[in-house]
C-alpha cells in the first residue's frame, strides 16, 4: 500500500507541474509589463523596479518560472496591492467560510443523492425513476445563481425563515453559523445531487443484475441487507469517483454562490481580485483550488483499496 | 413458479421483423430530442426575430422609467409630439431600460457564445486529439498537458483568462473554449486509439493506405457521432459559463444585453424588484435545459458509449 501511495503521489507531479505552468503563464502572456500589472495602478516606479528584480523579469522565462515556483513552494504567494496584505494571509482569513460551505454542500449532496439514485434504480422504469432522472437533467441546467436567488426570494424574503445573506463565523455561535449556510448549501448542492444521483442509479442498476445479488435474494436476505451488503458495496467505486470529479463543479459553484449570498470566502475573493486586477491573488487562488482538486482525487484513488478489497496494488 | 418457458419462444416466433427506422425517424421518436429541439428552435426564432417582437432598443436608458414592475404601462412621447403607450411586460431595470427587450436580445449573445464555443473547441480538440492518438511520441506529452488543464476547475480557468485582457465577446469565447478543449481531445483520442486496432484499419494499412487517407476515410467518420453529442453538451455548458461570467461582472461589458448582465444589474435591488433576476434566469434555465435534453437524446440515439461530461 505504501509504495502505491508513493507512486500515485509521484504521478500527480506532472499534472501539478502543468497546472503551475498554466497559472504562471496566465500573467506572462498578457500584453504589458507583468511587474507593472502586479504592482497595481497606484504603484511608483520604484515599486515596479523592486518587483521586477524580485521576479527576475530580466532573465529567461524558464528561470523566471523557477524563481516563481520556488517562492510558491516556500509559501510566499506574493503581495496583494489591492488588499495591502500578503496573499497567504489573505487566503488564511478567507478559508473558513469556503470550507464550511463546501463541507455542508458535500454532506447534503451525498445524503440526498445516493438514496435518490438507489431508489431510481430499485424502481427502474416507474414514475419514481423518471422523476429522479428528470430532476437530474433539470439540476444540470438551472444555474446555481438562479436557484440561489429563487431560494432567497421564497425562503428568506417571502417566508422570512432564514437570514437573506451573509456569513457568521463558527466561533460566534453555531445556530447563526448553520442558519446562514442552509440556503447556499442547498443552491450549490443541486447540480452535485444531479451528478451523483445519476451515477448511483447507473452503477446500482449494473450491480442489481449481477449473479451474486440474485444469489443473495435467493438465500432469503431482506431488501435492505442485500442493498447495503451486496449492492452498495459493489457500486461504491464509480460513485466515489464521481464525487471526487464533481469537486470541480463544487469549486466553480463556490465562486458563484459566495457572490450571491455575500459570503466572504475564497470564491468571493477570487471575483474581487479579478475585478480589482489583483493578479498575485488571482494566481494564488487558482493554484490553490487546483491543487486541492488534484489532492482530493488522489485520496479518492487511494480509497478504492478500502472500498473494494479486490483492487490491489 | 410462473410459466417462464413458453413466452420467449412464442415472442421469438410471432414477432415480425421490424424494419429498422432511419436515423431521422428514430430521432423524431425520441422524446428528449423533440422536447429539447422544439424549445431550442423557439429560442433561436426569438433571437433572430428580436427586432419585430415588440422590443425597443435594449440599450436605451430612460431615467424617468426606472424600476417599474412587470406589466406597467408607460407612454413615450414621439418626435412629432404624439404619445405612444407601451407595456413593460417584464418591468424596467434601475436605468429605465425595458427588461423584456433586453431578455429577448440577450438570447442572441447566449446562442452565439454557445454555438461558437461548441464549434471552435470541437474543431481544435479534433485536430489535437487525432495527432495525439496517431503520433505516439506526441501522445504522452499532449495528454499530460490536457490532464493538467483539466485539473483547473473550468469556471476558475475561464475567470483567470478573462481577467487578463479587456473583456469582450471574443475574449469570453476564448476563455470558455480553452477549458473545454481537453475534454474533446480525450474523447477523440480514445476513438482514434480504438479505431486503429480494428481489423479493417489494419487491412487498409496492409494494403498501403497512407495516413491522411486513413484518417479521412476511417477515423474521422467514427468521431462524428460522439463529437456531435459532446458539442451539444459543450454548447449548454458554454451558455451557462458565459452567463456566470457576465453575472460576476467579469464577462461581456454590462451595456450589452446578456442574461447574465441583466441579472448582475438586478442584484442590488433584488429584494424589491426580483423580476430583473427571475425573468432572465428563467430563459437561461430553459435554454440550457433544452440543449442538455437534446444532447441526452442524441447520445441515446447516436452513441451510447459517451458518458455525460463532468
Amino acid at each position: 500500500m505504501l509504495p502505491y501511495i508513493g507512486r500515485r503521489l509521484l504521478a500527480t507531479l506532472p499534472v501539478m507541474t502543468v497546472v503551475a505552468v498554466v497559472v504562471f503563464l496566465l500573467l506572462r502572456l498578457t500584453t504589458g509589463d507583468p511587474a507593472a500589472i502586479i504592482a497595481g495602478d497606484n504603484a511608483t516606479s520604484q515599486d515596479v523596479a523592486a518587483i521586477r528584480s524580485k521576479l527576475g523579469l530580466d532573465r529567461p522565462i524558464v528561470q523566471q518560472f523557477g524563481i516563481w515556483i520556488g517562492s510558491v513552494l516556500r509559501g510566499d504567494l506574493g503581495e496583494s496591492f489591492f488588499f495591502k496584505k500578503q496573499v497567504s494571509e489573505l487566503i488564511a482569513e478567507r478559508v473558513e467560510p469556503t470550507l464550511a460551505l463546501a463541507t455542508c454542500t458535500l454532506l447534503l449532496a451525498v445524503t440526498l443523492a445516493v438514496p435518490l439514485g438507489v431508489l431510481a434504480a430499485w424502481r427502474r422504469g416507474t414514475w419514481i425513476d423518471r422523476a429522479v432522472m428528470g430532476l437530474s437533467v433539470l439540476g444540470f441546467s438551472v444555474p446555481v445563481f438562479v436557484i440561489g436567488y429563487v431560494l432567497i426570494y421564497l425562503v428568506a424574503i417571502q417566508l422570512g425563515w432564514l437570514p437573506v445573506q451573509g456569513y457568521q463565523r463558527l466561533a460566534d455561535g453555531f445556530a447563526g453559523f448553520i442558519q446562514r449556510l442552509i440556503l447556499p448549501s442547498i443552491a450549490l448542492a443541486i447540480i452535485y445531487v444531479a451528478l451523483i444521483a445519476r451515477i448511483t442509479r447507473t452503477s446500482v442498476l449494473e450491480v442489481l443484475n449481477a449473479d451474486h445479488v440474485r444469489t443473495a435474494r435467493a438465500k432469503g436476505l431482506g431488501d435492505l441487507t442485500v442493498l447495503f451488503r451486496h449492492v452498495l458495496r459493489n457500486a461504491a467505486v464509480p460513485i466515489v469517483t464521481v464525487i471526487g470529479l464533481g469537486v470541480a463543479l463544487l469549486i466553480g459553484g463556490v465562486v458563484v454562490t459566495e457572490s450571491v449570498f455575500s459570503i466572504p470566502g475564497l470564491g468571493r475573493l477570487t471575483v474581487d481580485a479579478v475585478l480589482a486586477r489583483d493578479y498575485p491573488t488571482v494566481q494564488a487562488v487558482i493554484l490553490l483550488f487546483s491543487v486541492v482538486y488534484v489532492l482530493i482525487n488522489l485520496v479518492v484513488d487511494l480509497s478504492y483499496t478500502f472500498l473494494d478489497p479486490r483492487i490491489r496494488y | 413458479m410462473k410459466a417462464v418457458t413458453a413466452e420467449p419462444i412464442a415472442s421469438l416466433v410471432l414477432e415480425p421483423v421490424a424494419e429498422r427506422p432511419g436515423a431521422v425517424r428514430r430521432m423524431a421518436r425520441n422524446r428528449s430530442v423533440v422536447f429539447g429541439g422544439v424549445i431550442l428552435a423557439l429560442v433561436v426564432l426569438m433571437a433572430v426575430l428580436a427586432p419585430v417582437l415588440g422590443t425597443t432598443d435594449p440599450a436605451r436608458v430612460e431615467p424617468v422609467l426606472r424600476n417599474r414592475r412587470p406589466g406597467v404601462v408607460t407612454s413615450v412621447r414621439n418626435a412629432d409630439g404624439s404619445q405612444t403607450a407601451r407595456t413593460h411586460w417584464m418591468g424596467t431595470d434601475s436605468l429605465g431600460r425595458d427588461v423584456y427587450s433586453r431578455v429577448i436580445y440577450g438570447a442572441r449573445v447566449s446562442l452565439l457564445v454557445g454555438v461558437s464555443v461548441a464549434l471552435i473547441s470541437t474543431a481544435i480538440g479534433l485536430v489535437i486529439g487525432i495527432f495525439a492518438g496517431y503520433v505516439r511520441w506526441l501522445d504522452e506529452i499532449v495528454m499530460r498537458v490536457m490532464d493538467g488543464l483539466m485539473s483547473i476547475p473550468a469556471i476558475l480557468l475561464a475567470i483567470g483568462l478573462v481577467s487578463l485582457s479587456r473583456a469582450g465577446l471574443r475574449t469570453v469565447i476564448v476563455a470558455i473554449v480553452i477549458p473545454e478543449v481537453p475534454r474533446v481531445v480525450r474523447l477523440v483520442r480514445s476513438v482514434v486509439l480504438s479505431i486503429r486496432e480494428e481489423p479493417y484499419v489494419e487491412a487498409a494499412v496492409a494494403l498501403g493506405a497512407r495516413t491522411p487517407a486513413l484518417l479521412a476515410r476511417h477515423v474521422l467518420p467514427n468521431t462524428l457521432a460522439p463529437l456531435t453529442v459532446q458539442a451539444t453538451f459543450i454548447c449548454a455548458s458554454a451558455i451557462l459559463v458565459e452567463a456566470i461570467l457576465s453575472f460576476l461582472g467579469v464577462g461581456i461589458p454590462p451595456e450589452t444585453p446578456t442574461w447574465g448582465n441583466i441579472m448582475a444589474e438586478g442584484r442590488a435591488l433584488f429584494r424589491v424588484f426580483p423580476h430583473n433576476i427571475l425573468f432572465p434566469g428563467l430563459f437561461l434555465a430553459a435554454t440550457v435545459l433544452a440543449v442538455n435534453m437534446l444532447g441526452d437524446g442524441l447520445r441515446d440515439q447516436l452513441d451510447p458509449r459517451v458518458s455525460r461530461r463532468l
